[in-house]
């Protein structure tokens, strides 16, 4: 579990000096969400009798968490194509699990603190919400997941160029079409099955069900279980790929 | 057989265009320093990366202490300690935050991990930039950073690729001290270099390796011994023409003799010589 604790620690270093900046960026985006698309765009909006920033905010979180779980992505290229420091892991005699676990968790404790930042600027604009354990567990696997997808296309991708490729034409669209900016019951037919089989879809509707209803279905977070299961799973077997 | 550290047999590397090594194989005793001696692109890198379990050989067998590495690649990794070409440093964080996460990949304890900080950063001389970020450091200061990281875990064999390369002279003759220090302390290692004066400082076996195979190998002193102690430079109007001489005076006579029409000079053989003549018999 060493090896795992390296990872984690060497992540969590390097954030901690960039706390400053970190926690800037990591408010700016849902500060320009609220403001805009909450308070300025959706004033006048009511979606199921609740307010449209009460019904963005934990869309908001579900989205915010995926981007910053992703985001390893990149620190995880920086090592491997610029600074070399994944041949370092690479030599050491740790396992792939612990290798991916270590990056895999310090994405969801990126995801944790953006969460958190995001509850914060909440209250402090007004907006009540509920808030409970599962809900919580939700955030966690959804980050776990996207945490996994971020290592996996960080091993597969030949260069920083492909890396945008992956953002641009699967993050991105998720970011707005996964329940997050708007109900997707009124989505077209043909595309509705798809994505309301996103990960980040499953998110959203759990964390809005909790969020204003206080319930929600424990099927999703079964799902959700098993999605996050599988998406580690691939991250250990692109480690593998990444040798050669 | 008992005294072998590593043990290569018919390692052969093949990329999608290229053969990068066509059957090497060679043996390094204990606490032996083993140079691989080779211009770019002969190889060497790829053997140690093969050796590191950084990627995987086409074919052949490596054996570290009588075990096959492939069979025990975790435990072969501890037992190995690696210093790379390239400086790969978390250069954000500072020289002790650098060791200490090495020590963590390596599982020792962390009460060692401290001990072997401090002495090594007394044996390299770093002991007041251990709080130093890598990037206010100079290349110098980094190798030897990257040097002490490989040693922290106290690996029974040390991989030593280009420790040198792009460094000043005088920097580098610093470097081969600190290389030869850590020889004494008992550690097997093996080196790699295109600077042929460096294998012929520091190595007690040298490997001559030339587009993916091995074309010689012996004593730094047996192979210069071989091709003679004297060499005579003979500047042609269109090449450099060099001849090889047991003794000095006949060495001197050969100077004689071309001295009237051409520029000549009258040298000691050294392991550059060994090395182009091995080349020369090849093309």
């Amino acid at each position: 579990m060493k090896g795992f604790f390296a990872i984690y620690l060497r992540e969590f270093l390097l954030f901690k000096k960039r706390l400053f900046r970190v926690l800037l960026s990591f408010s700016i985006n849902p500060l320009l969400y609220i403001f805009a698309f909450g308070i300025g765009l959706g004033k006048n909006i009511n979606i199921g009798g609740k307010s449209y920033l009460e019904f963005l905010i934990p869309g908001l979180i579900s989205a915010t968490s995926m981007v910053q779980a992703f985001a390893i992505n990149i620190e995880i290229n920086i090592a491997r194509f610029y600074l070399k420091i994944f041949e370092e892991f690479q030599a050491s005699p740790i396992s792939y699990f612990s290798y991916a676990l270590g990056e895999v968790l310090s994405g969801v404790t990126r995801a944790f603190l953006a969460t958190f930042i995001i509850i914060a600027i909440s209250f402090l604009a007004g907006v009540k919400f509920y808030l409970n354990l599962y809900f919580f567990l939700t955030v966690f696997l959804n980050a776990f997941i996207f945490a996994s997808f971020g290592l996996t296309s960080a091993m597969l991708i030949k260069s920083h160029a492909d890396q945008a490729l992956v953002t641009n034409f699967i993050i991105t669209p998720m970011m707005f079409l996964g329940g997050t900016f708007f109900p997707t019951e009124n989505l077209p037919f043909f595309i509705k099955p798809i994505i309301e089989a996103l990960p980040l879809t499953i998110t959203s509707h759990t964390l809005r069900s909790i969020a204003l209803y206080n319930s929600f279905k424990y099927s999703s977070l079964l799902i959700l279980s098993v999605i996050a299961i599988i998406s580690f799973i691939i991250a250990l077997y692109s480690i593998k790929e990444a040798k050669d | 057989m008992s005294n072998i550290a590593l043990k290569i047999e018919n390692l052969v590397k093949k990329y999608p265009s290229i053969f990068a090594l066509k059957g090497v194989s060679f043996e390094i005793k204990e606490k032996e320093l083993f140079a691989l001696l080779g211009p770019n692109g002969a190889g060497k890198t790829t053997i140690i990366k093969i050796i590191a379990g950084l990627t995987n050989p086409t074919a052949g067998k490596i054996y570290l202490f009588q075990k096959n590495i492939f069979n025990n690649l975790i435990w072969s990794k501890g037992q190995i300690g690696i210093v790379p070409q390239h400086i790969n440093l978390d250069i954000e964080l500072t020289v002790e935050e650098n060791l200490l996460i090495h020590g963590l990949l390596y599982q020792m304890p962390l009460s060692l991990i401290k001990k072997r900080i401090s002495e090594l950063l007394e044996l390299a001389n770093l002991k007041e930039r251990k709080n130093s970020k890598i990037k206010e450091l100079s290349e110098g200061l980094k190798r030897r950073v990257l040097i002490i990281r490989a040693l922290l875990h106290q690996p029974k064999l040390l991989l030593l690729d280009e420790p040198t390369v792009g460094l000043d002279p005088h920097i580098r003759r610093r470097i081969w001290s600190f290389i030869k220090n850590i020889q004494k302390t008992g550690t097997t290692i093996l080196l790699t270099t295109h600077y042929m004066e460096e294998a012929e400082f520091l190595a007690d076996k040298v490997a001559f390796i030339f587009s993916g195979k091995i074309i010689g190998i012996n004593t730094p002193q047996n192979f210069i011994n071989q091709l003679g102690n004297y060499a005579v430079d003979v500047y042609f109007s269109d090449k450099l023409k060099t001849f090889y001489f047991k003794d000095k005076t006949n060495a001197e006579k050969e100077l004689l003799k071309y001295s009237k029409n051409y520029f000549v000079s009258l040298r000691r053989v050294n392991l550059e010589d060994v090395f182009l003549n091995y080349v020369e018999k090849r093309l």
